[in-house]
């Protein structure tokens, strides 16, 4: 049986590890030059820094990954570096693209763990050199030992804007802000009395506590204005106004943004999974059961791909998916281990869904941004030219939905396919049609899921 | 159920034949209702890769891409926009002998159509159009030909239609259509349609509904492999095409390059299409032949959609056989786009008139019927 994994982030690492121990080779595939994932990603060799400065408070989990993974490499056909633009249902093949060639694997079974990305609201000057975002902000501390900027702002909301602050200020770098669209009141809310993981609102207190000792200006509740600079130096400020309404600004060369993040589920869409639009997570995440089962045979689905849970829940995830690709394939199963992780990952499901309350995606901040915005950054299309989409009296009468609108628009168009821009544009759209998100579908994933140049395409006709 | 919608002319389908006819009869002051199952211009119409040519057409096709040369032209006066239609000039090339000696004999046919075209040898080409590679040996340019974005045509049309008085209605499905009593009753899941006039503008699925009238024919679904690569400085004027057709490419002036070649799959029930990898890699190499500077790009995005596909490659336009007052136009079999515009400026004629100038002996789905008008073949899926 050939039995393939996309993916070496923590669902991945812990997929391979219960196929390997039930004797299979799985093809192991991931697009960075090593594992980890986006969370526990390692520095390129050489680099010599300590996993508790890199990873923090979770320096012992990612030791534990890292572990497993060097361990597992010999036990799979472990292909780094590796892109796969593309999945074919009848045959079902990976189609991947390696130091600029492309190769065909064929597959019976197959997990999806393609980890998420960043959630992005445009605002003006998000464009800025300089700007870039959380996940972004974080990857080049743990990976490159370095800050985006050298005095650094940063702004959205989520778990991951306290801990890149936090890892920001423990790394040494100057933190000029920590701004939280989110208000206090909202966060306090959700998250009192529902204390389901109590080590990780724990955390997130600690991360605060810290921050505000160290004298960094934190501020909740905030409405993004804009970042000032220009094209020659980049960032030089950001401007904002406070939960009184109170215009603020401070200077600042470099903004990291975000609020949370979306799974990046375009391989799943490609083999056919249908993709739904989750209200509590204000996601579009594919359908899967409680265990990473797909509606399309022999497609599995874990991780942050298959719905945001975090990276703890993405290891228990990779080896419930693995477990059910044993149980359908009629191989020896574990079923106490999964019994186990189970009961856990729905004890997690409620603690995101607080946490989801907590940090919710500022809908209302995109939909009203300013005309003049640039939205999508790739083709250059303001909110304006999108929100003219969605008029009778236009030159092709009104978009109703968002991928006539990428036709009227160029939106989502370009080199990222919506990547950055694609939630946002359609929280404007929706606002403008007045109906709800979810009624405005979602840009369809087209292959390839990166780009693929057009030498890759070997010399000659591959043979059928 | 509510009461039935009277019209003078319905239409089954919304790509651009379908909004062109809606269109030409609204001026005309007919009372007409066009009936689509997605959104207008979703299929063939809306996916295809935008070629607005005359060259290399079959000759029965040559009248209608005349008439619709000069309301491309107009677009902009007819409907409010030009839907990005440039009149680049469209250069098919040769790649070799046999393949240079098809574009010499065209010149004849489309001499006989007044149709202008300039034939360029291996010298003349590359000093002509330098981005070119050696895989090109002889090249025929026709000057009148160019490109148009076709995901704008259809919504620019329906839009046009409907300020015009017409009734386009998107998301309604037709379940079933006959003729009673001189009359055409078409259903959807909520409503009855009727009027004497009934076009069949509906793409691959109008040998469904030809077959309703006791016209199946063997017609196929065809899903072209489109992709387009990330933008790079303007440089490809005219529309490339080879002889052959296995790749074509232009570029748009804000530096895409769109690139077709080949068949992806589809499943006209769904309905859905996807370009396939294999075909995708393929059209990628052969585009780097033709243009050799191509070979550092990427390709950004892929897609296709579902078309008719005719045995003999040309399309069923025209009265039915069997049923007055029924006109077919599908079938397009991969090049409808640049015909939709006089496709339904004949179809309004036929509704309305009973007659058009333009000669379409050579499309009539008679061709594909038994003498005693029993049916040939079946539709196939």
């Amino acid at each position: 049986m050939r039995v393939a994994v996309v993916g070496a982030g923590p669902a991945g690492v812990r997929a391979v590890e219960q196929l390997v121990r039930a004797g299979l080779r799985p093809l192991w595939i991931d697009e960075a030059p090593d594992g980890g994932g986006r969370i526990y990603q390692r520095p390129p060799a050489g680099f010599a820094r300590e996993a508790r400065a890199l990873y923090g408070l979770e320096a012992p989990k990612a030791r534990a990954l890292h572990a497993a993974l060097d361990a597992l490499k010999p036990a799979a056909d472990w292909q780094p570096d590796t892109l796969v633009w593309d999945i074919g249902a009848d045959p079902r093949e990976l189609h991947t693209l390696h130091e600029g060639q492309v190769a065909a694997h064929g597959f019976d079974a197959a997990i999806l763990c393609t980890g998420a990305m960043d959630r992005v609201v445009p605002l003006p000057g998000w464009t800025l050199p300089g700007v870039t975002t959380l996940g972004g902000a974080q990857i080049a501390l743990k990976a490159q030992g370095c800050a985006i900027g050298r005095c650094v702002a940063l702004l959205g909301s989520g778990p991951l804007l306290w801990l890149v602050a936090y890892q920001y200020m423990k790394a040494g770098a100057t933190v000029a802000a920590v701004l939280d669209t989110t208000p206090f009141a909202t966060k306090a809310r959700a998250l009192a009395g529902l204390p389901h993981d109590p080590a990780t609102l724990a955390k997130g207190l600690y991360y605060v506590a810290r921050l505000r000792a160290a004298g960094i200006l934190v501020a909740e509740g905030v409405t993004p204005l804009a970042i000032e600079g220009d094209g020659e130096r980049g960032v030089s400020a950001l401007r904002w106004r406070d939960a009184k309404g109170r215009e603020r600004w401070l200077d600042c060369d470099a903004v990291g943004l975000g609020w949370g993040v979306r799974p990046e589920p375009q391989l799943a869409d490609l083999a056919g999974v249908p993709i739904r639009f989750d209200a509590v997570q204000h996601n579009w995440v594919p359908q899967r059961d409680a265990m990473g089962r797909t509606p399309v045979r022999g497609i599995y689905l874990a991780g942050d791909a298959a719905g945001i849970g975090g990276a703890d829940v993405a290891e228990m995830a990779g080896a419930c998916a693995a477990q059910a690709l044993l149980a359908d394939a009629v191989l020896p199963v574990d079923a106490a281990l999964t019994g186990r992780l189970q009961r856990r990952l729905q004890r997690q499901a409620r603690f995101r869904a607080a946490l989801e309350r907590a940090f919710p995606f500022p809908a209302r901040l995109a939909a009203a941004m300013p005309d003049e915005t640039i939205l999508c950054r790739c083709e250059a299309v303001t909110a304006g030219e999108l929100r003219a989409a969605a008029e009778p009296e236009g030159p092709h009468g009104a978009a109703p939905e968002v991928n006539r609108a990428k036709a009227f628009t160029r939106i989502g168009m370009g080199r990222c396919q919506g990547r950055v821009c694609g939630m946002a544009a359609a929280e404007v759209l929706a606002a403008r049609l007045g109906c709800d998100v979810a009624e405005i579908g979602r840009l369809r994933g087209q292959a390839p899921v990166k780009p693929l140049p057009l030498s890759a395409a070997p010399e000659r006709e591959a043979a059928a | 159920m509510t009461a039935p919608v009277d019209a003078d002319v319905l239409i089954i389908g919304g790509g651009g034949a379908g909004c062109s006819a809606a269109l030409h009869l609204a001026w005309r002051g007919a009372r007409v209702v066009l009936l689509e199952r997605g959104l207008v211009g979703s299929q063939a119409s809306g996916a295809n890769y935008g070629g607005v040519r005359q060259q290399g057409r079959h000759p029965a096709e040559l009248p209608i891409a005349k008439r619709s040369h000069a309301l491309w032209r107009r677009l902009p006066e007819l409907i409010g926009t030009d839907c990005e239609f440039v009149q680049t000039g469209h250069l098919k090339l040769a790649r070799n002998e046999a393949e240079a000696a098809e574009l010499l004999a065209y010149l004849d046919v489309a001499a006989s159509h007044g149709l202008q075209l300039e034939f360029l040898d291996g010298m003349a080409l590359r000093r002509r159009f330098p981005w070119l590679g050696p895989a090109a040996v002889a090249g025929s340019f026709a000057p009148e030909d160019g490109s148009a974005n076709p995901r704008l045509l259809s919504p620019a049309l329906a839009r046009a239609a409907r300020q015009a008085g017409a009734t386009l209605l998107e998301q309604t499905a037709v379940t079933d259509c006959r003729h009673e009593n001189g009359r055409f009753v078409v259903e959807t899941a909520t409503r009855r349609f009727r009027a004497g006039r009934l076009l069949n503008t509906a793409g691959f699925w109008g040998g469904q509904v030809a077959a309703w009238f006791g016209e199946a024919v063997p017609i196929r679904h065809h899903t072209p492999n489109m992709m387009v690569t990330e933008p790079i400085p303007y440089t490809i004027e005219p529309n490339v095409g080879v002889a052959g057709g296995n790749v074509y490419l232009r570029q748009i002036p804000r530096g895409n390059v769109i690139i077709g070649g080949g068949y992806g799959m589809g499943d006209p029930v769904v309905p859905m299409s996807r370009p396939l990898a294999q075909v995708t890699l393929q059209a990628m190499r052969r585009a780097a032949a033709l243009v050799p500077a191509l070979a550092g790009v990427s390709v950004i995005r892929s897609w296709s959609g579902i078309d008719g596909m005719m045995p003999d490659k040309i399309p069923v336009v025209g009265p039915s056989s069997t049923t007055p007052g029924l006109f077919h136009a599908f079938g397009f079999s991969g090049h409808g786009f640049q015909l939709s515009l006089a496709i339904g400026a004949i179809l309004c004629e036929l509704a309305l008139d009973g007659r058009t100038e333009t000669p379409l002996e050579e499309l009539s789905i008679r061709r594909f019927l038994a003498p005693q008008g029993v049916p040939a073949g079946g539709v196939m899926a």
